[in-house]
């Protein structure tokens, strides 16, 4: 099969890469740069356990091919902390028992990510519902509900520090 | 209460350092910065992949298998069949546990002749990449002839029904009974009142997030395998493939189960995979990796649950309930696999006596092969089944008999000072007080408020539905003699091993596996609590056979009651030696010796005494050991327990049915376990949400369904139900604790407690809600359109609904 030339930001680190058409973003990132960190867990777009995120968005990276991704931001579990320097939502999951296994937990982090981009202060409803294309099966959600609730705070708190940090 | 003669333990003089504390978990780092390392997750080099041909058919005859067109394309290495590995004489898939006049069909890795179930594998292909594996099983030609099958079990054992085997006549695999039948239609002559329930446990796929996976290689020179694989037991895995299925020397072969992804069951066993991946490794001098899509673990995970039962319970006209009968169809699929005879037998009919004071139960179980997928245990294993069953008959006799469903409970309930209790059907409970766990739950809830509610709003169309259930079960799997007798072919006990090195960190070996339980902290909480040393001094090992000393593994709540048990004994071992040690150089008697804090000091001295270290460094120097000592700081302990654990509790659901669509919605979930002392509250707490979501899940939302001819139609998770977060609640838990004489930390298991416990709440709180329309018992799953249709009358479809 004839490969496709793409360069894609990932991480905030331009890769270029030959790949063949078909072959999926989470392939992409799991098989030919190793970041193995974003899981495979369904074959039908349900689980959620590949969740990255394009462009500042969260997708199913089962959901589109590589190189539909050509030339776009890609931003993988590896890149939104690390373990000296974990993000909030990390840092919220792990205070608040947020994951058992730890398969389902990159792409129910990336999620989180999304829900609190989208309203920083979330109400468990809102956070109910729009974890709803990622399965856990171990937390019963419990915790996972209580870390984004928290994660949401913290980053709310420093969002106001460095509002007036600004301001100073 | 009551001590069994040989208990062992005792509770703790004074306050613990680590254990019963809510400590952060040592493995999450990994976890939550994309680290964790699982099987799929390990590529090795000259790697190929294999993918599986499988039957799109029940029950078919194979005829001719044409690989010529997937052979020739560039990249594929070989098309295995099940002739290749008959040729190759690899065994059969055994059943790890045998009961009287079992039927043993025999279970090829690749079928062979015949397949039986849609899923069974008919070839394989090995091919340098895994896409191009896919395409070539696409271009294989086989010819299958299609055959009569069944799916049901009551089906499989009508007249004129699909013989699965020829092995087994009338597709029975066993009949197996217990309790005393004679005793029990005696007090059935007494009754005043007989409820009757019709009831199915439908059939569950156990979905683990992380699916399936294996990769083998395999050392020419040397003649050794190793084998990464999503396994919750490695030495079980080792064993079966070396001993009974490749034939490879047991010591040759390295079983490594690195990250797993969840099990709930689903990755004890041992599957077709694996005999594949490790047979082409060798024929092929390469590394075969072989990793589940989704759609294929529907058809290839072993499943849950699948019975069909019947059963009369006997009362008094005052509410006591006198005796169960219960008889029961076990749905075993096609084959019978690693724990299988033993799920809806030992695990099921031994449970069904469940938290009351009968004075006999009776049950009977026909093992029935379908043409499905097999049935194998997954949490709660045989355990939820008779739980729903019990739970739900005696809230149907509170219906019937108009009394309050916690107060019909609260009358039969086994007492504190019955403990040990011998129940009519085998088990010993070691300890147990459940009354203070349901008068917990009962107050945490409000009930009588939610009664007033409940009844205020049926005048006003609202439908509040309360379900209880009271449970006990038997976990911390178990004395090896006794499951000896009673067919295993297992031991059950637990190894660990304790390294102390040179500078007094720790390294503990244990047999147990951690696939979510949390091991690497709660195991160190153990280790760290015996000497107060920092818990980032200890480190777990688990998952390896080439490390660990051999040890069963991790199912059956058993981790913490007999892998902790025997890192608890080990740990005793170092702490005596140690101690002896410390004396010797601060020259004081040994029982002059106390430990805290990392430190052996001489009692009542505060000054001097020596670190934990400095013991350790001087058992390996050994320059100044007390006389004849030999040196090192290693201890092994392989624990070995007196009886089953049994934690027990109240959950209970609330419910609000919508008038309008019948869709439930859970308001709210409250329960009180007893689990014995908790190493790790959040663990533990952890463990009881998981485990309430899965059991919610069957009585709402999952079901496993097939047609008539044997072809799933549930195939995804487009249309196998899976709980989401929006189905939920938060959940109120609380915790009684009544821990166990016969450990040496008390404890009891709490990882499928959930599970067990929360099926028949939820099913009985819709229930309840339904009694507004006349219903004594609907069956779950609870869809909306079951609901609906029962709230509407429309009553015909619903089996024992209609006829009460």
């Amino acid at each position: 099969m004839s490969l496709v030339p793409v360069t894609i930001n990932i991480n905030g680190t331009p890769t270029p890469a030959q790949v063949e058409p078909r072959m999926l973003l989470v392939q992409f990132l799991r098989d030919e740069l190793e970041l193995t960190g974003t899981h495979v867990g369904c074959d039908t777009s349900q689980c959620g356990a590949c969740t990255v995120s394009l462009n500042g968005e969260a997708v199913k990276s089962c959901t589109l091919f590589a190189v539909q991704a050509d030339g776009m931001d890609v931003q993988t579990i590896e890149g939104i902390g690390s373990m000296d320097d974990l993000h909030p939502i990390q840092a919220a999951f792990w205070e608040q028992h947020g994951l058992q296994c730890g398969f389902c937990t990159p792409g129910m982090i990336m999620a989180s990510a999304e829900i609190i981009r989208r309203n920083p202060d979330p109400s468990e409803e809102e956070i109910r519902e729009q974890l709803g294309g990622n399965f856990c099966r171990c937390t019963g959600y419990h915790n996972i509900v209580k870390a984004i609730s928290s994660a949401a705070a913290v980053m709310r708190e420093k969002g106001a520090e460095a509002g007036q940090a600004a301001d100073d | 209460m009551t001590q069994l003669p040989d208990s062992n333990y005792k509770a703790p003089d004074g306050p613990q350092k680590y254990i019963g504390k809510a400590v952060k978990r040592v493995e999450d780092p990994r976890f939550i910065t994309g680290q964790g390392h699982y099987t799929d997750d390990i590529n090795v080099h000259g790697q190929l992949h294999a993918a599986m041909l499988r039957s799109p058919y029940a029950h078919a005859k194979i005829g001719q298998i044409d690989a010529s067109a997937a052979l020739a394309l560039k990249g594929v290495h070989a098309v295995l069949t099940g002739q290749d590995l008959a040729d190759a004489k690899v065994g059969s898939i055994p059943t790890g546990w045998l009961l009287p006049d079992l039927k043993i069909p025999p279970h090829p890795a690749i079928a062979h002749g015949e397949v039986h179930y849609v899923g069974d594998i008919v070839a394989v292909v090995i091919a340098e990449s895994r896409a191009l594996a896919e395409d070539a099983v696409a271009l294989i030609e086989v010819d299958l002839e299609p055959l009569d099958a069944v799916s049901l079990g009551s089906q499989a054992l009508a007249q004129g029904a699909a013989e699965v085997h020829p092995e087994a006549p009338g597709n029975v695999a066993f009949n197996w009974e217990i309790g005393d039948a004679a005793a029990a239609d005696e007090l059935f002559k007494q009754a005043d009142h007989v409820v009757s329930l019709k009831i199915r446990n439908h059939r569950l796929v156990p979905n683990a997030i992380e699916p399936r996976a294996s990769l083998a290689q395999y050392q020419r020179s040397s003649e050794e395998f190793t084998l990464h694989t999503t396994s919750q037991n490695p030495h079980i895995h080792r064993l079966m493939l070396a001993a009974f299925v490749l034939g490879i020397p047991e010591h040759k072969l390295r079983v490594i189960s690195p990250d797993v992804g969840g099990g709930f069951g689903s990755k004890i066993f041992q599957y077709p995979e694996e005999v594949i991946v490790l047979f082409a490794a060798k024929k092929l001098n390469r590394p075969v990796k072989w990793a589940a899509r989704r759609s294929e673990s529907f058809v290839s995970d072993m499943q849950g649950r699948d019975h069909e039962s019947e059963a009369q319970l006997a009362l008094s006209k005052d509410g006591k309930m006198l005796a169960l009968k219960v008889d029961t169809i076990a749905n075993m699929g096609a084959y019978l696999t690693t724990f299988a005879p033993a799920v809806p037998t030992y695990l099921y009919g031994t449970l069904l006596n469940g938290v009351y004071k009968f004075g006999a139960v009776h049950a009977k179980v026909t093992g029935v092969f379908t043409n499905t997928v097999p049935v194998d245990a997954y949490r709660g294993a045989g355990r939820p089944e008779a739980t729903y069953l019990v739970e739900r008959i005696v809230s149907k006799a509170a219906s019937e008999l108009g009394m309050d469903a916690a107060e019909i409970r609260r009358k039969n309930f086994i007492q504190p000072e019955d403990f040990p209790y011998q129940t009519p059907v085998a088990l010993v409970y070691d300890s147990g007080n459940y009354e203070p766990a349901l008068d917990k739950a009962l107050g945490m809830l409000g009930y009588q408020d939610l009664l007033k509610e409940q009844a205020e709003g049926r005048k006003n169309g609202r439908y509040i539905g309360i379900g209880f259930s009271t449970y006990v079960e038997a976990c911390g799997l178990a004395p090896s003699a006794l499951v000896g007798q009673l067919g295993a072919q297992a031991g059950q006990w637990e190894s660990a091993v304790v390294r102390v090195m040179p500078t007094g960190k720790i390294e503990v070996l244990t047999g147990s596996h951690s696939h979510g339980q949390g091991h690497e902290t709660t195991f160190a909480q153990i280790a760290a609590e015996e000497f107060g040393i920092p818990m980032e001094d200890v480190v777990i090992v688990h998952g390896d056979t080439g490390k660990m000393p051999f040890g069963w593994g991790t199912y059956g709540s058993r981790s913490a009651a007999v892998g902790g048990s025997a890192l608890k004994m080990a740990l005793g071992r170092i702490k005596d030696k140690a101690t002896k040690i410390a004396a010797h150089l601060l020259e004081a008697a040994p029982e002059d010796i106390e430990v805290a804090d990392g430190q052996f000091k001489v009692k009542g001295v505060p000054e001097g005494g020596k670190s934990f270290f400095d013991v350790a460094l001087m058992a390996h120097l050994a320059h100044n050991l007390p006389e004849g000592m030999e040196p090192g700081l290693e201890a092994q302990y392989m624990y070995d327990p007196k009886n089953f654990v049994y934690p027990f509790g109240t959950h209970i659901a609330v419910v609000e049915l919508d008038a309008d669509t019948g869709h439930v919605k859970m308001i709210k979930y409250v329960c009180v376990d007893d689990c014995g002392p908790l190493i790790n509250p959040l663990v533990v707490e952890g463990q009881v949400h998981g485990g309430i979501a899965q059991g919610f899940g069957q009585a709402i939302l999952e079901e496993t369904v097939y047609d008539e001819e044997g072809n799933m139609l549930t195939g995804s998770f487009m249309e196998y139900s899976m709980p989401r977060a929006e189905d939920l609640p938060m959940f109120e838990i609380d915790h009684t604790v009544t821990p166990s004489p016969h450990n040496p930390l008390g404890v009891k298991g709490i990882g499928e407690s959930g599970t067990i416990a929360s099926t028949a709440a939820v099913a009985n709180a819709v229930n309840d809600a339904l009694r507004a329309f006349g219903h004594h018992h609907v069956d779950m799953p609870f869809t909306p359109e079951k609901v609906w249709r029962a709230m509407k009358g429309g009553v015909q479809d619903l089996g024992q609904a209609a006829d009460d």
